[in-house]
């Protein structure tokens, strides 16, 4: 690394006073919980790392990424609603092997019939058999799934396995999205993964907002299993007790503060893993084609490397990575919202988080993730404050105090745009370059 | 008027040095000729000489002034004008659209000027509202040409303008060139067929990895046998 | 099936089709156009235009408020279209700033493409923040004037159909200020010197130097343009459907997929694209049942909605629409600049 190690200590040590200051000033639960986030959104920042320091891909649909490892988390972790799946399993099985059917019938079709206008009209005919098939079979499925008890279930449920591994299968489902997409974008112009990836993501988020039957919709999937202990149960538990007798102070908040511990070494575990794994492939012959791809892909393409198919390998790992960061936070919330997931939130903080923190280099997409979702969170207030200020010359009546003041929260949006733009312009590399 | 003068023109690419102080001339009314092997840095220095690429080191001087820091589309208001060796049209205009953005510096003076442009190449009159992209590699050539000269240009740099088209065309364009020289434009001129461009050259250099190798009368380096021998094929 | 049975058919589908598609195709293609002049001069998609049209409307209907707090109107049409040339200007001031502050010193540094996208999600957040910060984000309806040119009951009692068709003053509005526009935009970019030199410049950069065309005076022309095919198109949409920030975001799929099918660079490309997406967006989410009713006799008359997507997956069409032309034909349907 050409970083000098002063600054990647000096600024950690600043993240590590500002969680100090949270704690004693505010409260540690608070504290805990920013950590958290921040842990997650280091992980998805280092997704993006991959996909952006490594090979200079611009992903405009994290959001659907994160919101596909949401998925994951719902449908490894929740018991199976047993009636549902006697109900519509059939239905939905045979409208799935058809699609698959005619996706494949196209692709042969394609390959097969060399008359341009047979083809056509092949292809336009399996597509219309395909899709009447699949609207017979999977209506009427999808119907019966969401009839039985609409207000507690009314979807599939998911296998009842451990939560934890969800942030695997979240991973390889991102993974999965991430090939279909790469596969028709990565040859082409660079403008188009970015277009293409920002609609993947829209149709992933409709998707999990109005299958009912798959993820319940906008009624949220709740009380998801948890990996750690439920704080209730903490607080009745001797053992807890007597810790909490030893330490001092009131048992509830020591609760909250144990399980969000309990959360953070996990997700730590999981950030050291990916950033161990980044760092030895980034400095395997790999890492360094892609590096060498990145810098000069002219060269590279002359060299007889395989641009395109890289760019694809590197892609599918950030969103990987990305899917099971998304995982995590279900995991941590323990429950899917669908309509939390909005695009700015998903999509283009992290982007910030990657811009600031140095592109190409793991530490600092992990400190922009801190840095950024710290900024994020505390930027509420601090605009709020900062708007109250800026108007208090007017009177406390005055409409446009009013209004100014209740949209304050916005101002937050200003911020990140703002630091986003100095970063770029004229500290490109961020705040911890890489190589 | 004085003539166009480029000295120890340094320029790179990143960490690749691709001029290394070469010096070129041309004085109105004269043929100046660069010819080299291939990655010789002809293209570049006559980018240099229009500002499309950064000095290093370096000056260049019209008449007495020294315009090394001049934005290229001012220079072109000082009578320069330029003809790269390739993407030298504008493939979405029509060939008439293309002669007037040569003439969009002096717009009160593109009627007569297209005609003196018409008159140098019938075939384009003939083209006019045909889209440039879709011109043969001579038409193209014809059109970036007339292009040029559209601008009312003093100093005229041509870069390789017979690539790549047929010899009758070839013979078209080096008449027509002598013919612009004539008229009293300095001409710089890089060319691969280097024994054709030096009989018409009052000066020849030979580039070699950046630096001028010799330089002389085209005449007199027509006739050194070590010019001959390396890079006239004997 | 009789004459009426057509004729009420056909009214059907004018009214829920047709006339809906022109006017959210013509609005399609103003932000379209504005997306591909950005890519063919600067050559970069440019994230932020979505909420730059949510800024010009924002403009607009700070400006309507004050005319209609001075009691100037020009009933029965949309006070805000007296506002447009203020709203542009205000947008076209916005936008060459942050091209000076931004754009231009990384098109000095010669940055990538995706450098310039991430510079335009930086201005995507702060203009999302000004626009929240100022009006809120909640809808806003600032269409005042005439509802109506045609009512539905008029036709229905007019033609003795069962079905109506009506035509709203906004929905006009829409056709005619796009049309204007259109016509204005491709006399400038065909007929006048500075517009051939604009596409002069998205042909071939260093050529265009070379004929003596200053880059800069063409990229801040071309920031003008958009600016004011922003501002328009923020107008109009909002005037038509209702004035709410996150949908100018969610509109920047659909106008990508509308400038990508007319190829990327290609003006009127942009425009028929913006066509291609809007009458296949509501022809794919359009319930078919009563239509079918009218035509087909009574015992195949369909059970279902006859609806091949619901409504929340319109931007599936688009994205379906973008895929489709990439994997057929990269550069779009018209000559884009090349990939």
């Amino acid at each position: 690394m050409t970083t000098s190690r002063t600054r990647v200590f000096s600024l950690y040590a600043v993240m590590f006073g500002l969680f100090m200051i949270v704690g004693l000033f505010q409260s540690w639960n608070l504290s805990l919980a920013i950590l958290n986030l921040c842990l997650i959104s280091a992980i998805m920042s280092q997704g993006v790392n991959i996909q952006w320091g490594y090979a200079g891909l611009f992903n405009a649909g994290i959001m659907g990424f994160a919101a596909l490892g949401g998925l994951a988390a719902v449908i490894v972790s929740h018991p199976p609603v047993i009636e549902a799946w006697q109900a519509g399993s059939t239905g939905l099985l045979v409208a799935g092997l058809t699609l698959l059917a005619t996706l494949l019938a196209i692709r042969i079709a394609c390959k097969k019939i060399t008359n341009r206008r047979l083809r056509t009209l092949t292809v336009a005919l399996i597509v219309a058999l395909g899709l009447i098939i699949i609207r017979q079979t999977y209506l009427p499925a999808t119907e019966a799934i969401e009839a039985i008890n609409p207000t507690v279930t009314g979807f599939l449920g998911g296998l009842g396995l451990p939560i934890l591994l969800s942030w695997l299968a979240g991973g390889l489902l991102a993974a999965g999205a991430a090939w279909c997409i790469g596969r028709i974008t990565l040859g082409l112009r660079s403008d188009y993964l970015a277009i293409a990836t920002l609609g993947i993501s829209e149709i992933l988020i409709a998707i999990i907002k109005n299958e009912d039957w798959l993820t319940r919709g906008v009624k949220n999937v709740i009380g998801l299993p948890r990996p750690v202990p439920l704080e209730i149960e903490l607080q009745q538990s001797p053992w807890f007790m007597t810790l909490a007798n030893r330490l001092g102070g009131d048992i509830a908040p020591l609760s909250g503060i144990f399980v969000k511990l309990c959360y953070a070494g996990l997700f730590f575990l999981v950030l050291l893993l990916i950033i161990m794994l980044s760092e030895r492939s980034l400095n395997s012959p790999w890492g360094r084609m892609m590096l060498a791809i990145r810098d000069n892909e002219d060269a590279a393409r002359a060299l007889g490397k395989d641009v395109v198919h890289r760019r694809l390998q590197v892609f599918i790992l950030g969103s990987m990575v990305i899917g099971i960061a998304g995982a995590m936070l279900t995991t941590l919330d323990g429950q899917l919202t669908p309509v939390s997931y909005q695009p700015m939130r998903f999509t283009f903080l992290i982007w910030v988080m990657t811009i600031v923190g140095g592109s190409g280099n793991n530490r600092g997409a992990v400190l922009g993730g801190f840095l950024v979702w710290f900024t994020w969170v505390e930027a509420e207030p601090a605009g709020i404050w900062l708007v109250d200020q800026l108007t208090s010359i007017m009177a406390n009546e005055n409409p446009i105090r009013q209004q100014l003041l209740q949209n304050a929260a916005h101002m937050r949006h200003i911020a990140m745009g703002v630091i986003l733009l100095v970063v770029i312009r004229w500290f490109p590399r961020g705040l911890l370059p890489g190589k | 008027m004085s003539g166009l003068v480029a000295e120890n023109l340094t320029v790179a690419y990143g960490e690749t040095v691709i001029c290394h102080g070469c010096s070129l001339a041309v004085d109105a009314g004269e043929i100046s000729v660069i010819v080299g092997p291939n990655g010789a840095g002809k293209s570049t220095a006559m980018k240099a000489i229009f500002g499309l690429v950064e000095l290093i080191r370096g000056r260049v001087m019209l008449g007495d002034r020294d315009i090394s820091r001049m934005a290229a589309q001012d220079r072109v208001a000082l009578g320069m004008a330029f003809v790269p060796q390739v993407n030298n049209i504008f493939p979405s205009l029509t060939v008439e659209e293309n002669l007037e953005m040569g003439a969009y510096r002096n717009p009160a003076g593109f009627t007569e000027a297209l005609g003196v442009t018409y008159d140098m190449f019938p075939a384009l009159s003939e083209l006019r509202s045909t889209l440039a992209g879709n011109l043969s590699g001579g038409q193209r050539q014809q059109v970036a040409v007339g292009r040029a000269m559209m601008t009312r240009p003093r100093f005229l740099l041509l870069d390789e303008p017979t690539a790549g088209v047929s010899p009758i065309v070839m013979d078209t364009l080096f008449a027509m060139i002598v013919e612009i020289a004539r008229t009293g434009v300095a001409i710089l001129l890089c060319e691969q067929n280097a024994r054709r461009a030096l009989e018409i050259a009052n000066r020849g250099y030979v580039l070699v990895q950046g630096r001028n190798r010799y330089e002389d009368t085209g005449k007199r380096l027509l006739a050194n046998p070590d010019v001959r021998k390396s890079f006239l094929g004997g | 099936m009789t004459g009426i049975d057509l004729a009420n058919a056909a009214v059907l589908l004018g009214n829920f089709v047709i006339v809906p598609a022109l006017v959210y195709g013509s609005q399609l293609g103003l932000a379209a156009l504005g997306v591909t002049l950005v890519y063919g001069i600067l050559r970069f998609s440019n994230f932020a235009h979505g909420d730059t049209m949510a800024f010009g409307a924002m403009a607009a209907i700070l400006c309507t408020w004050t005319l209609q707090a001075a009691g100037i109107s020009i009933h029965p049409l949309p006070t805000a279209l007296l506002t447009l040339p203020l709203a542009g200007l205000l947008t076209m001031l916005l936008l060459i700033c942050f091209d000076r502050v931004i754009y231009r010193p990384l098109r000095r540094t010669r940055a990538a493409p995706e450098s310039m996208i991430i510079a335009s999600v930086g201005i995507m957040f702060i203009l999302q923040g000004i626009v929240r910060l100022v009006l809120g984000p909640g809808e806003r309806n600032f269409a005042d004037g005439e509802r109506f040119l045609v009512r539905a009951r008029d036709v229905r009692e007019a033609f003795d159909l069962a079905e109506g068709l009506s035509i709203r003053v906004t929905q006009v509005v829409t056709l005619v200020v796009t049309a204007l526009l259109v016509l204005a935009l491709m006399i400038f970019l065909y007929r006048t010197r500075t517009g051939k030199a604009m596409r002069a410049y998205s042909d071939n950069k260093e050529l265009a130097q070379l004929s003596g065309i200053n880059p800069e005076i063409v990229v801040m022309l071309t920031w003008s343009i958009v600016a004011i095919l922003a501002t328009v198109a923020g107008v109009l949409y909002g005037l038509d459907k209702g004035y709410l920030p996150f949908v100018y975001f969610s509109l920047l799929l659909p106008t990508f997929a509308a400038a990508i099918v007319g190829g990327l660079g290609n003006p009127l490309g942009a425009l028929f694209g913006g066509f291609v997406v809007s009458f296949s967006e509501i022809a794919l989410t359009y319930a078919y049942k009563r239509f079918l009713a009218y035509l087909l006799p009574e015992r195949l008359e369909p059970g279902t909605l006859m609806q091949v997507l619901s409504t929340e997956y319109k931007f599936a069409v688009s994205f379906l629409i973008l895929v489709l032309v990439l994997l057929i034909r990269p550069t779009g349907l018209f000559a884009g600049k090349s990939v």
